[in-house]
Order: structure tokens, then sequence, then C-alpha cells
């Protein structure tokens, strides 16, 4: 870490910036000197230091004037102000305006060795952060939204529009579309990003147990409400909140969204004290919500409270150009948590699932690639490790002889290529086996 | 060829066995001749009144004049109290790539912390000292392993703690800088 960091000293004594450059090479820090602020600022305007020591009394603008033009243009920057006339006013004064330290000239070297040592660990841990806010916001980022469709790019941009605002969306798409990886996307693209999201499954929850999972309730609100308990609309204040399936609430239920979703305020279950939660409402259906109005199921009112913006998903039918993309990326997530070798997957099968209507779309592929992963060889993911695999192999034989060449195999692999009980299996007699397994010139694989 | 050289100035009253155990070691630890050298240095424009102490700085610039010898390296071990203007005191001082370093016992003897006299200690720290402001001037900057005679020490229980001997990544980062 040492050899990364950069340390500016900034002093009018020549003895003290040779000294002190000197000292901090030894550690193998890269150091610069300035022997003014003016130098000092101008070196500045140049690149970066990560720690910046300063005196305070140098000729010309002084080391507290200079600090805090520092901080006026890089907040984060570490400065350590050094004096020989150490006083109460300048050190409060150097530590209310961001100074790292005030130190006395001169040093024991083994506090110097600490101030910097624990300057550069800030600086670490301050990249650290980044670094991990940056891999947070990535993987919550459009990561799994796979595709590069018409369709998709369409969606993708929608999200990019409307992240930005904190107006209400209905996402609609059939079932295993990626509903909730859409709200996601919107949510981790938004200001409200470091604010959580919270999800709630409407369809999973009977009427009453919603209304408490929302709203919250206070003890004794009902059997079995032993203590407070908030809801998931105080929860996500400052965020978001996805609900999904939302057209299964029920009548009374949409009439309590509506009145929340216009006043941002509500009551615990069992409560009576007002609670207002600033969220943004993201809602998701596989349902025509819209027929829904027209038969009055669902309110209309709140059909349009809800539907300020509306994206919708397509089946995975509709962008078959994006399954080898996908078919990829599963391959690299699944590979990569069961800590497998990367693997590809022979052209058949694939072709396979181009033309596969996946009624359960991306979830469905998705599932079907994790499993192929499992039971594969390791290798390749052939036809034969795909659920419509057998049927396709099956359907592809046309002679009678391929047909019983394929079942004897699969009955030898069934039984670990015991001639015996495979040939029982079969009801057939060893000899009769062993004299098709030659004539089919079957072999055991390793 | 001529060959590398390093010289062990004696800028103060030290036993020649001392000199010679501190020669012996630092010659093997950089696989040079050492050759320890009296040298009769008058240290009073070198102190400072004002910190009762003497000018690390000044002395290791006056050192070159100190010999009439060629060398490879230089380094001066001092009986007094040295300092540079930042910090209170420092054990030795050398400049990074450079010929030429200075080192001080003053500070590695036991009496000077309230503790009994012990010069096979003060010998051990004595060539540890001297070995690490040498290979700073090899261009060895300090080192994070702890048994490593490179491992920054800014008080004398951290010099106990460390061998004489550099680290195998040291010892691999003075062979390459010697090619």
């Amino acid at each position: 870490m040492a050899e990364k960091i950069s340390i500016l000293i900034v002093d009018d004594e020549e003895s003290v910036r040779d000294s002190l450059q000197n000292w901090f090479v030894e550690d193998g820090y890269h150091v610069e000197c300035a022997e003014n602020a003016k130098k000092a600022l101008h070196l500045l305007d140049d690149r970066e230091f990560d720690i910046i020591l300063a005196d305070i009394k140098m000729p010309g603008m002084d080391g507290m004037e200079m600090h805090r033009r520092i901080k006026a243009l890089n907040r984060d920057s570490i400065v350590i102000i050094m004096t020989a006339f150490a006083s109460v006013d300048t050190a409060v004064q150097a530590l209310k305006d961001g100074a790292f330290d005030y130190v006395t000239k001169p040093f024991d070297p083994d506090d110097l060795s600490h101030l910097i040592r624990n300057a550069a660990a800030q600086i670490s841990l301050r990249s650290e952060n980044e670094a991990l806010r940056r891999r947070v916001t990535t993987l919550e980022d459009i990561d799994d939204l796979i595709g590069q469709s018409e369709a998709i790019s369409k969606v993708l941009k929608q999200i990019e529009n409307v992240a930005q605002s904190s107006s209400s969306v209905i996402i609609t798409g059939e079932s295993g579309t990626g509903k909730e990886l859409v709200a996601r996307a919107i949510h981790s693209n938004s200001s409200r990003r470091y604010f959580p999201l919270i999800s709630v499954h409407c369809g999973a929850l009977t009427e009453s147990l919603l209304e408490s999972e929302l709203f919250g309730h206070e003890k004794g609100a009902f059997t079995g409400a032993t203590f407070n308990r908030k809801g998931r609309f105080e929860m996500a204040d400052g965020g978001t909140i996805f609900l999904d399936e939302i057209a299964t609430i029920s009548p009374k239920m949409q009439v309590e969204l509506l009145r929340v979703l216009e006043t941002k305020s509500f009551v615990r279950v069992g409560g009576n004290r007002e609670i207002t939660s600033d969220f943004r409402v993201i809602c998701a259906t596989n349902r025509d919500l819209l027929s829904m109005v027209k038969n009055g199921t669902f309110r209309e009112d709140l059909y349009y409270r809800l539907n300020v913006v509306n994206i919708t998903i397509p089946p995975l039918r509709e962008r078959v150009e994006d399954i080898p993309l996908l078919v990829n990326h599963f391959i690299k997530k699944y590979c990569t948590s069961m800590s497998r070798d990367m693997i590809t997957i022979e052209p058949a099968a694939l072709k396979h699932l181009e033309h596969f209507e996946f009624p359960g779309n991306v979830r469905e592929l998705e599932n079907m690639i994790e499993r192929a992963i499992v039971i594969g060889n390791g290798k390749e993911i052939k036809l034969r490790d795909l659920p419509m695999g057998k049927e396709a192999i099956n359907s592809s034989v046309e002679s009678l002889d391929e047909l019983e060449k394929r079942h004897i195999e699969q009955i030898l692999v069934k039984y670990g290529w015991n001639v015996s009980r495979s040939a029982k299996a079969l009801k057939v007699d060893r000899v009769t086996l062993y004299n098709k397994i030659r004539k089919y010139d079957l072999k055991q694989k390793e | 060829m001529k060959e590398k050289k390093i010289i062990l100035l004696s800028c103060g009253p030290f036993e020649k066995e001392f000199l010679g155990k501190i020669a012996l070691a630092t010659g093997t630890e950089f696989n040079r001749a050492v050759i320890a050298e009296e040298c009769y240095l008058d240290l009073a424009p070198f102190y400072s009144p004002g910190r009762r102490q003497y000018d690390g700085n000044k002395l290791l610039h006056h050192l070159p004049e100190c010999t009439g010898r060629e060398y490879d390296k230089l380094i001066g071990l001092f009986k007094v109290d040295i300092f540079i203007p930042i910090l209170t005191f420092i054990f030795g001082q050398a400049v990074l790539g450079e010929q030429t370093a200075i080192a001080s016992v003053y500070r590695l003897r036991n009496e000077l912390y309230g503790m009994k006299q012990d010069n096979d200690l003060l010998l051990s720290r004595s060539i540890k000292e001297v070995v690490h402001e040498l290979g700073h001037t090899f261009g060895l900057i300090h080192c994070h392993v702890s048994t490593c005679v490179m491992r920054s020490s800014t008080y004398v229980e951290d010099i106990d703690q460390k061998s004489s001997s550099l680290c195998l990544r040291c010892r691999t980062l003075l062979e390459e800088g010697q090619k």
C-alpha cells in the first residue's frame, strides 16, 4: 500500500523538507515538496496528493489559509498541520477546518510513523469503501437484464429515463420475465439507491396479513401481535417499495393503498399515531390491469395513481436473439457460484433453446441452465442435459436399430454398466445383451 | 576490477573489538569487505545548543571529508545523540541509494532507559542499525517483514524484535540492484 501513497510537504525551511522527504522515501512513499503555499497550490492544480503536511508559519499565505483552500478544492484530502509554535487556538481552528491532525515540531519518530500510518489506513478504508459502493451499485445495476434485442433495449432505455424521477411505475410482463429485476434496476439507478428497496409479494399474503405487513402493527393489535412492528411502508422511508402481484390485492386494500399513496401517511394496525414515510412505489403484475378496471375488479383511481409510467417486459419468445447471451450469462453465473470451470453449450442444444417457447420465460431458461450445469459432464451442456433434450433426441431417431441402441445404452448407464441387472431390466438374457453391446459398439464412458 | 568495499568510520571512542564485530557482521550481510577506520572529527560545529544534540543532516554531508580512502559505501558510527530538524532524535540516517550513512549508539544503550548495562545487547543493536542504514544506501526501503533488518524501528525495543539479516525479498532486491 505504501508505494501508492503520495505525500506533499509544504514548509519554508529546506532542512525540514529534506528531513521529512528523506524519512518518508525510506518508508516507500512518493514524496514531493513545496517551499510555500503558492507553489503547493500550483502542484495541487496538476495532481492530487493523498497526504499534505503543511507548516503554519510560512512567508506569504500561511498554512491555515492554504489548508482552507485545499479543503475547498477537495474535501477528502488529508491535511496534517505542523507547527513549531503550538497554541490551543490554532490547533482548534485547524481541526475545525477539517485538518487530519495538528502536530508540533519536532516530532517523536514513533508518533510521526503512527500518524502517517493512520492517515494511510484512512485513505485505504476510503478507497475500499468507494470500491465496495461501486461494486454494490454494479451488482444491483442492470446486471441481470441481459439482451441486445430491440425489445429489451427499449426496456433499458425506459428504466434509465424513469429512474431519476420519483413517479410510480407499473411493470407488466409474463411470469418469469424479470419484473423484480427491472424494479431493482430502477431503484439502484435512482437517487434513492442508498435507502432500502422493500419488496412485498402481495399474492402470497392474506388481506389481514398484507395489511399488517404494509402498515405495521402495535403490540396487542391482534392475537400474536406481541410487540410493535414497523410496516413495509415505514421501512421503505427514503427508498422504494416494490409491490409484486398488485392485481391480487382485495378491494379493501386497494382503498387503503390509494389513501397511503395520496397522503404518504398511515396508521399502524391497532395504533392511532399518524406515520409519514417518503417512498416511491413500483408495482408489478402479469395480469391486464386495464381489463380489470373495465370489469370493476381493480379501482380505476388506484390504477391511474400507480400507472404514471408503464414498462412492459417482452416474453422471451419475442426476443429469441437474446437467448445465446442469456445462456452465456447464466453459465457464467452458475459456474462461478458453484466454483466450477467455465463450460460451453453445444450448438444443437442452443438451437433447441432458441426454438423453445419458454412459457416460464427467463426464469425457466435460468433454471434449465442451472440444472444442466449440475447434471452435465462439466465441460459442455449437451442436448440431453436439457429437460426437452430427451424428447428431442427420441424424436430425431429414425430407425428401429437406432432406437434400440439408445435404449440399451440408457439402461446400461442407469445400472452403472452392470450387464446382469441391465439384462434383467431389458428382459433379455445376458448373452443377448452382450451381442447387442457388440453389435452397436457400445462402450462405457469415462 | 576495483574491490567494492564499505568503510565503517569510527567517529567516537569505540573499542577495536566492538568495531571489528560490527565490521564482520556487516561484511557478511552485504558480501563486501568492511574496513573499520578511526576518524578524529571535531563535533563542535555540529552541536545544536538549542536541542543539545548533534545535527544528523550536517554530519551526513560532512562525512565523506573524513576519509581519504576510496569506498563503495561509507557509514559513520557515533556515540553522541543525533537529530534531524523535524524529529526529536534518530538512531541513524542515510540517503536512499546514495553512498553515505550515519548511525549512533547513544540511544541504543540500556543505561539511557534506566536499565543495566548490557554490552552484548548494545553490540547486537549496533550491528542491526549499521546494516539497516547501509541497506538504505543500497536502495532498500523499509520492509514489513517483522524479522527483517530493514523493518522501520522508531524505538529501541523495535530494534530488538528484528534480526540483523535481510529477509528474502530484501536480499533479492539487493542482489538485483547490484547487477
